[in-house]
């Protein structure tokens, strides 16, 4: 069989899960669509063509697998107030205009403007998004429809309409509010529930279900009309014929108007952000670990919208909650987006005037649990959690958000946080100075060892914040996530919580797919609250003594510690002298010992060590990780390194390099030197030769009561680490051994 | 096999608190390379100054150092630069700061004026120290480029004299090159390919410049490649600074074809923040 051959047979296999999959997503998609459209005062109908459009366009030209796409909840604010602003017609052409401008992201590569917006800054957009939908629906939830001028107008009339909701003059309206509320409560207990039967049909189509039911119990037990208020039943569902007949065409004639392209901008801004945070994180869920090809998305989601513009639809974007049903229920390409459509399709053809027997509150309860869930207090609580900076963030764009508007919320959010960065850094330039400079290096490590896996190494200077991630970002692209990765700050002052988050995602994905990342080099950078993605920066000393904030590297160690049997002590060591009869060490200056695991019953100490080479305004300051091992017995004093590492043991420059008999290769691979020659050859039995032969290199150095382990002139990764552990280990009884039988 | 000879070594000088350094440092280096030694100031003649030139000289005349000073009045870059001609200095040392800062005399963005248009090896020194530091890893560029043959030879010549214990030299390998972007898991594993690809050809060009290298030079130093993709004349330094290398060895900018410009764009990085000690062949 051919590739091609096995593809299609791969295909074939997997298609009866996926048709199953798109048809459970179909059925969030059905009323999710009719209220997000009714949400944002456009017809029903036009968000099941918006799903229906998507599902076609992005499921063939798409560059991703396992997403859904369709209307999405970020869009409502914005289509409202474009329809408030340039008419229904004016809103398809300012919708078709966006997805042209999307194409063309897509086609410069620029997709990816999200990654320009800090983080706590996107999250309070969101949220205020959220309370768009919360604040407008919650009225139509309890039967009490009202028109405001502002979103913040609508949200301050919630109590009032609590109250309202009890003291309705028609009966109609009580069973309205009764519907909302019924439907408010399925959808809070639903996830809650763990009946597999009951989850099979997801609470959105459950509410559809009950409430086309009580309809049918109305008519045909009670044999009156529906209880629900008339005006409060979704209307307008128009038949297949129908929509087709009544396809209103694009009205572009405010294209030159202010208000036309603020629109615009503001769809492709939101489209693009909620489209790429939702392909982010649906990459994550993929069972078969694939990697999206994001700008061919933007640029399938660009046409999808055009299209959909065109036929009455809405702003198609990738769409997070039905991406998730969608793996959950064994969707593993992108066919299921396209049998989503289809089914919708079906629905429409087959069901479209059963529709109309959904109360409008019961819809609108699914909208205002999805809006609430956007703008949690939870989440703001973790934002907090993060640090009192980012509250503040999050704070002001939330609220310039949902006063003024979107484009303003997030530009004034991303001006705040620049502005929060040089309080915190108490510099003004520094961030001017670096901000257009390159500030990544990276580079393979090659070690000169064949069997070794790819490793690569990355450097970060001067700073690593929202203005310039994507420059570390486009290098951490070009890696495999099989590969093992140690990104180094140790040359950077400043580390924000945008790159902080994003980087914590790079490491559960390489995690998930079997590679290894790590960042070091944070150890000195303190932040101020114990929050992995806190901001971190560069302390002055003094501050030092304080208790700091674990960095991941140090809660791994700590973690580590007990299962190799050892203490770990995070605090620096001043007391250094059992390093200083290390020839290593000769023509440096040890400044102090941290991050320690040791025990001294089994005489293990790893530890790291900052040390200086040279003086004043020559002065070099190294940090590296470092193994002392104390066997048993007497050892005689030598160095041992891998041949040509001279540099490294210049000091002893007067010794000449020792030969093991017997031991050729040995002896052409290593460096041994020391001052007692026939004690050190002793020293190296059969056993310990054949130990060094067959085990990587590391540089051993023993000074009489110690040896001294280490491999790199930098921090060692948790990896590194262990690998260090166990060779220490392993030579300590080896050495134990041989010294008896020596002895 | 272009082979370079330091046979004068030219230093420009003003009394700042960096001159004793700077000089010792120029002065080394002429005894190292078996050169004469010219100092250049620009400024007026004075009895003080040539006393305090005289004492902090005069150990290295025991050494036997021949030396020259020259005074001269005018525009410090181009009497410095006129200098060079005259005197046919093979060797210019200049005392820099790491980051250019606002117009200083000497010590800022007159030395990097001077390198850019300089008609000799430009050697800016970021940390002179009156003790002798030894200078044991050097990073040298390989860039693709008719000049890097001499660089590098240069650079062999240099650590030979120095006995420096370590050679790094570095490709870098612009982004561009790889033509293929990566947006998926097929075009990742194709740029990963084109990408070690890339590297071999480019580790096999300088494995060749380096078999050129008289014997000689290469005795006692340990000779590594290392590639870099990513913007040309930024990585190196930054790579030099992470290995804390004591000399980077950069291609000089003369304006003669091309090629030299795109160099003199990949040499202002350098320029703008120093990593290290610099030498511009």
């Amino acid at each position: 069989m051919n590739p091609k051959e096995k593809g299609i047979h791969i295909f074939l296999k997997a298609l009866p899960k996926n048709i199953f999959s798109g048809f459970v997503v179909s059925l969030i998609a059905l009323p999710l669509g009719l209220g997000l459209a009714m949400a944002s005062d456009a017809p029903p109908i036009s968000g099941i063509i918006t799903a229906i459009v998507g599902g076609v366009i992005v499921s063939i030209f798409g560059g991703s697998n396992v997403t859904i796409t369709g209307p999405g909840n970020g869009l409502v604010g914005v289509i409202i107030m474009a329809i408030a602003t340039l008419q229904l017609e004016g809103a398809y052409a300012a919708i078709a205009v966006s997805g042209g401008l999307l194409l063309l992201l897509g086609f410069l590569r620029l997709g990816k403007v999200a990654d320009f917006f800090p983080s706590s800054a996107i999250q309070g957009m969101l949220a205020a998004i959220g309370l768009i939908i919360l604040g407008k629906q919650f009225h139509i939830m309890l039967g009490h429809k009202i028109v405001r001028d502002s979103n913040l107008e609508y949200l301050l009339e919630i109590p009032h309409t609590i109250f309202q909701s009890f003291n309705h003059q028609d009966i109609g309206l009580h069973y309205a509010a009764i519907a909302g509320v019924i439907s408010l409560g399925i959808m809070i207990v639903y996830p809650k529930l763990r009946n597999k039967y009951l989850q099979l049909v997801p609470a959105p189509m459950w509410i559809v279900i009950l409430s086309i039911s009580f309809s049918y119990y109305c008519e045909l037990i009670l044999g009156t009309p529906n209880v629900i208020h008339p005006d409060y039943m979704i209307s307008g569902i128009p038949n297949v014929e129908q929509i087709i007949a009544d396809v209103k065409l694009p009205d572009f004639s405010h294209i030159n108007g202010f208000l036309f392209w603020d629109s615009v901008i503001s769809l492709t801004l939101i489209a693009s952000v909620e489209s790429l945070l939702s392909i982010k994180a649906v990459d994550k869920l993929d069972p078969l670990k694939r990697r999206s090809n994001v700008n061919r998305d933007i640029k399938a989601l660009g046409l999808a919208t055009i299209i959909s513009g065109f036929l009455g639809g809405l702003n198609v974007v990738t769409v997070i909650a039905r991406s998730s049903v969608n793996v959950n229920n064994g969707g593993t390409n992108r066919s299921s987006n396209f049998f989503h459509a289809f089914f919708l399709i079906i629905f429409i053809a087959l069901f479209s005037t059963q529709l109309t027997r959904i109360p409008l509150p019961a819809l609108m309860a699914i909208l205002v649990f999805t809006g609430y869930k956007l703008a949690s207090p939870i989440k703001a609580k973790q934002i907090l959690l993060i640090g009192k900076e980012q509250i503040i963030i999050f704070m002001t764009t939330l609220i310039i958000t949902l006063t003024v508007g979107l484009i303003s919320g997030i530009l004034i959010g991303a001006l705040v946080t620049l502005l929060m960065h040089m309080i915190i850094k108490r510099n003004f330039i520094f961030f001017f100075r670096y901000v257009f400079v390159p500030n990544v290096l990276m580079f393979k490590e090659e070690d000169g060892e064949e069997d070794k896996e790819d490793s690569y190494f990355i450097s970060v200077k001067h700073f690593c914040t929202f203005l310039n991630y994507y420059k570390l970002k486009n290098k951490l692209a070009d890696i495999p996530e099989t590969a093992d990765v140690i990104l180094d700050f140790s040359m950077c002052e400043f580390v924000d919580h945008t790159a902080m988050e994003s980087l914590n995602n790079y490491q559960d994905m390489f995690t998930k797919k079997g590679g290894n990342f790590e960042i070091n080099g944070l150890d000195m950078h303190n932040s101020d609250t114990p929050h992995p993605f806190a901001l971190r920066r560069v302390i002055p000393v003094a501050k030092m003594l304080r208790d700091v904030n674990f960095t991941k590297r140090q809660n791994q160690l700590k973690e580590i510690a007990p299962r190799y049997l050892l203490n770990y002590y995070s605090r620096k060591r001043k007391e250094v002298e059992f390093l200083e009869h290390f020839t290593y060490f000769n023509t440096k200056t040890v400044n102090h010992i941290y991050n320690q695991l040791s025990n001294i019953e089994t005489g293990i100490h790893l530890f790291d060590v900052e040390y200086s080479e040279g003086e004043f305004i020559a002065k070099e300051v190294i940090r590296s990780t470092m193994l002392l091992i104390k066997p048993q017995s007497h050892i005689p004093d030598f160095t041992l390194d891998k041949e040509g590492f001279i540099e490294k043991a210049y000091a002893l420059a007067g010794f000449k390099d020792i030969n093991i008999e017997a031991y050729e290769d040995f002896s052409k691979r290593f460096y041994l030197k020391g001052e007692n020659i026939t004690d050190i050859q002793n020293f190296f039995s059969d056993e310990l030769v054949q130990f060094f032969e067959s085990n990587p290199y590391y540089h051993i150095e023993s000074n009489g009561k110690g040896i001294l382990i280490f491999k790199k002139e930098r921090l060692a990764s948790i990896k590194e680490l262990k690998a260090l552990l166990d060779y220490g280990k392993r030579l300590k009884v080896c050495i134990e051994e041989t010294v008896h039988t020596y002895s | 096999m272009i082979t370079t000879h330091y046979n004068t070594i030219g230093i420009g000088i003003a009394f700042s608190p960096n001159l004793k350094a700077n000089i010792y440092e120029a002065a080394r280096l002429a005894l190292c390379f078996n050169a004469r030694l010219v100092l250049i100031h620009v400024g007026n003649r004075t009895t003080q100054k040539e006393v305090t030139l005289k004492e902090i000289i005069a150990p290295f005349k025991e050494l036997h150092l021949e030396y020259k000073v020259v005074y001269e009045l005018g525009d410090p870059v181009e009497v410095i630069l006129n200098a060079i001609k005259v005197k046919k200095i093979d060797l210019l040392v200049l005392g820099a700061l790491q980051r250019e800062k606002l117009v200083k005399y000497y010590v800022g963005s007159i030395a990097r004026k001077i390198t850019r248009s300089a008609s000799c090896s430009v050697l800016l020194l970021i940390k002179p120290s009156v003790e002798r530091v030894p200078c044991k890893n050097i990073v040298v560029n390989g860039l693709s480029s008719p000049k890097t043959e001499a660089t590098i030879a240069t650079s062999f010549y240099v650590s030979h004299k120095l006995e420096a214990r370590k050679i790094t030299i570095v490709e870098e390998i612009s982004q561009q090159k790889v033509q293929v972007k990566v947006e998926d898991d097929k075009t990742l594993r194709k740029a990963t390919i084109v990408k070690e690809r890339l590297r071999l050809r480019e580790e096999s060009r300088v494995k060749k410049i380096v078999t050129q290298i008289p014997e000689d030079y290469k005795k006692n130093i340990r000779v590594k490649t290392q590639s870099i993709f990513g913007r040309r004349g930024y990585s190196i330094g930054h790579y030099a600074q992470l290995m804390r290398a004591d000399l980077l060895v950069m291609n000089g900018s003369n304006h003669t074809s091309f090629w030299d410009r795109f160099f003199t764009h990949d040499l202002e990085y350098i320029l703008r923040e120093l990593p290290t000690d610099v030498l511009v062949v």
